[in-house]
């Protein structure tokens, strides 16, 4: 009894000094940025490494999510007699929730694990170190960008989908099931508000490239030096960016849309 | 370099990819683009009862789209609602006995306003009030009353 | 005044004690070998100098500075003045040779494209690897990816250089250039250089200086040619290699023996 309580007691002493180091190790990153604004090509080799790589998949799954809700969204709709209203339910459901949620998901298994793996290895050969030593900040040389560049991109990314998907819905939706091309974007347009949904649906993405981001960076940057340590770092950022965007995503949810 | 310069390349397509696939859901998707109605005007009408109309409901005549209800408030004289419309200015030749209708849009869609335009030669100015109004059809009431009567018929 | 002033370092990684009451002098424009049985803690040492670890007690002063009680800008403007050869090389893995060397150069001077060329080509070619410019780290052998780690720790042409065992690794032949190297810097640079190393002979050959090192303390210092005629047991058993002495070949613990009949000895 005496030791699980122990345990107990161990387990979040450590998970409190954990997200202390966190809180830290983002103090860091923050007082690093300003200077890379001098140096942006570190940061636009990052964009690329974070972001134009991230373009594919972002797309590709963009396109299959909105032509599903186009499917599934018309034949519920067509119960009721209001298929016109396909392209609101695709844009409202894709702008709001699926774009930042699932884009930032996306991210997270495919930059967020790419940055722990990268920046564990980098630790764990003595690279880190190494720069310390030539008088290199790591944490500007190496981190800050990396923080930026996926900061930048996550909107962007969350857009790219958002839009493929609408593209994607009313492809099926118009060309397969024959919904009406005019219906389709008039009701879309009356009904989707740049404020509300858009705007809303960017915050979002962009609170969660901040979090993804962060989290990969100081999972690698923690990481214990070895092939294993990189290896579990790799997969908790994983496991906690996904917590993270969808506990996130409930409680920005009801603060945006609560009162509506 | 060459590797570098083609790096700087596809970075800046992706921004610019990015950046688009935001103005598409600016301009394709959502209602930015007739946000220019705020250099309208607004109009003034009082209701019984609004039922279930909301701020950035449709305002509409002969089912046109002109304008959109920019504020609800209640007035605290009569206990009526106060509905502030604002109106495209390209439809600024309403004349001043204007009704104002709350109608569904279909049995179970959204609530919005129509009106209608009277005979007046004057046109309804920045600030005026809608005399002539119509409350929402309240469902509820609107069954109590058939059931009401109904039950009167009966007795007879 | 010596460069590097060491007064009761003491340091311990966990129950580990690696340092207790520790005390160097490194002088300026001299060769200091550091040896001491692996796993003493020369690499520590190395790091509590370069002031990426910290000691439980005692000072270390480089150049007149206290080097734990420097901001963090004024310990990066120290190491701008240090030089140091990891043990493992530490070249950044995505960049090639060329770019490894140019990577001081690039961060912390706003040289022109040709002169940084230049530089480093003097560089390589100081350690035979001119030619291997555009190679990737991956692409060297370990040996090769230390020489390579050797001319980066000098491009920016530092006061001293720290080498964490330069000459594993190397071949006979690029052992001696490293040697001699090693020794034209100091002597043409006016560098002051910590030398860590095992090997007995090479480091006896280009120190000015030597310090033994052992279970957390100094054993023994003095001129190479003062310990090689050292009476002291360990000294001896150190520099001439032999099996049997007072130094333990083992890494601390309970004894053989014991261990193989007692199971439950925990490991
Ligand atoms: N990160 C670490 N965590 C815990 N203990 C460590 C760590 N790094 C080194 N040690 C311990 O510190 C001691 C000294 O290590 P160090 O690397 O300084 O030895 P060394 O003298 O350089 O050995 P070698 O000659 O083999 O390179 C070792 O016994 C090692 O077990
Ligand atoms: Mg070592």
């Amino acid at each position: 009894m005496i030791g699980i309580i122990r345990s107990l007691g161990r387990w979040g002493l450590s998970t409190f000094e954990r997200l202390g180091r966190g809180h830290l190790f983002l103090v860091q990153i923050l007082a690093g940025i300003p200077g890379l604004f001098l140096r942006f090509s570190l940061v636009i080799q990052q964009l690329f490494s974070v972001g134009v790589l991230s373009v594919l998949i972002i797309a590709v799954s963009g396109l299959f999510v909105g032509m599903v809700l186009s499917l599934q969204g018309y034949y519920v709709l067509v119960d009721f007699g209001a298929e016109e209203s396909l392209g609101v339910m695709v844009s409202l459901s894709l702008v709001r929730e699926l774009g930042p949620v699932v884009s930032a998901l996306l991210f997270a298994g495919r930059a967020g694990s790419a940055l722990t793996a990268e920046v564990g290895l980098m630790k764990s050969t003595e690279q880190l170190s190494g720069m310390e030593m030539m008088a290199v900040d790591p944490m500007r040389r190496v981190i800050a960008p990396r923080f930026l560049a996926g900061f930048i991109s996550m909107p962007l990314l969350a857009a790219m989908f958002s839009a493929v998907g609408i593209i994607g819905a009313f492809l099926v939706g118009h060309g397969l099931l024959g919904v009406d091309d005019g219906a389709f974007w008039s009701q879309m347009q009356a009904k989707t508000d740049w404020y509300d949904d858009i705007l809303n649906g960017v915050i979002k993405s962009i609170v969660f490239g901040f979090v993804v981001t962060w989290i990969a960076l100081y999972e690698g940057y923690d990481a214990l030096p070895t092939s294993e340590g990189v290896g579990r770092a790799t997969t908790r950022t994983v496991v906690h960016s996904a917590f993270a965007i969808l506990g996130l995503d409930f409680v920005l949810t009801a603060l945006m849309f609560g009162e509506g | 370099m060459l590797q570098k310069k083609s790096t700087e390349i596809t970075v800046g397509m992706f921004v610019a990819a990015g950046i688009a696939a935001l103005f598409m859901l600016a301009m394709k998707v959502s209602n930015l683009s007739d946000f220019s109605d705020e250099v309208g005007y607004q109009v003034i009408a009082e209701f019984e009862n609004i039922g279930g109309l909301k701020v950035r409901s449709p305002v509409t005549m002969a089912g046109v789209r002109v304008g959109r209800v920019s504020g609800i408030s209640l007035d605290s004289v009569n206990y009526n609602a106060r509905v502030t419309l604002s109106l495209y200015s390209t439809f600024d030749n309403l004349p001043t006995d204007t009704s104002a209708s709350i109608y569904t849009a279909g049995l179970l869609g959204e609530q919005y306003i129509s009106l209608e335009a009277g005979a007046e030669e004057e046109f309804l100015q920045n600030g005026d009030v809608v005399e002539l109004t119509q409350s929402a059809l309240v469902l509820e009431q609107v069954i109590g009353q058939f059931l009401f009567s109904k039950a009167e018929g009966d007795e007879e | 005044m010596p460069l590097i002033k060491i007064r009761d370092l003491h340091f311990s990684r966990g129950d580990r004690v690696i340092f207790e009451g520790v005390n160097i002098d490194i002088h300026r424009g001299k060769i200091t070998a550091i040896m001491g049985p692996s796993g003493t803690g020369k690499t520590t040492l190395l790091r509590l100098i370069g002031g990426q670890l910290h000691p439980d007690k005692g000072t270390i002063e480089v150049d007149g500075q206290n080097v734990h009680q420097l901001s963090h800008s004024g310990l990066y403007a120290l190491r701008k003045r240090m030089g140091m050869l990891f043990q493992s090389g530490a070249l950044l893995t995505d960049l090639t040779v060329f770019e490894n060397v140019a990577f001081p150069l690039r961060e912390h001077t706003d040289l022109p494209e040709s002169m940084i060329r230049d530089l480093v080509l003097m560089k390589l070619q100081a350690v035979g690897l001119r030619c291997a410019r555009d190679l990737m780290p991956n692409e060297l052998s370990g040996g090769m990816a230390r020489r390579v780690a050797l001319a980066r720790a000098v491009t920016l042409d530092p006061m001293m250089i720290m080498y964490d065992e330069p000459f594993t690794g190397q071949d006979p032949i690029s052992m001696g250039t490293l040697v001699n190297l090693i020794h034209r810097m100091n002597d043409a640079m006016g560098l002051t250089s910590i030398v860590v190393s095992h090997d007995v002979d090479e480091a006896t050959e280009i120190a000015d200086y030597v310090y033994l090192l052992s279970g957390g303390k100094v054993v023994s210092e003095g001129s190479p040619v003062d310990l090689k005629r050292s009476s002291s047991q360990w000294v001896k058993q150190f520099m001439q290699g032999l099996p049997d002495g007072p130094v333990p070949f083992h890494y601390p613990g309970v004894d053989f023996k014991e261990d193989m009949l007692n199971p439950e000895v925990s490991p």
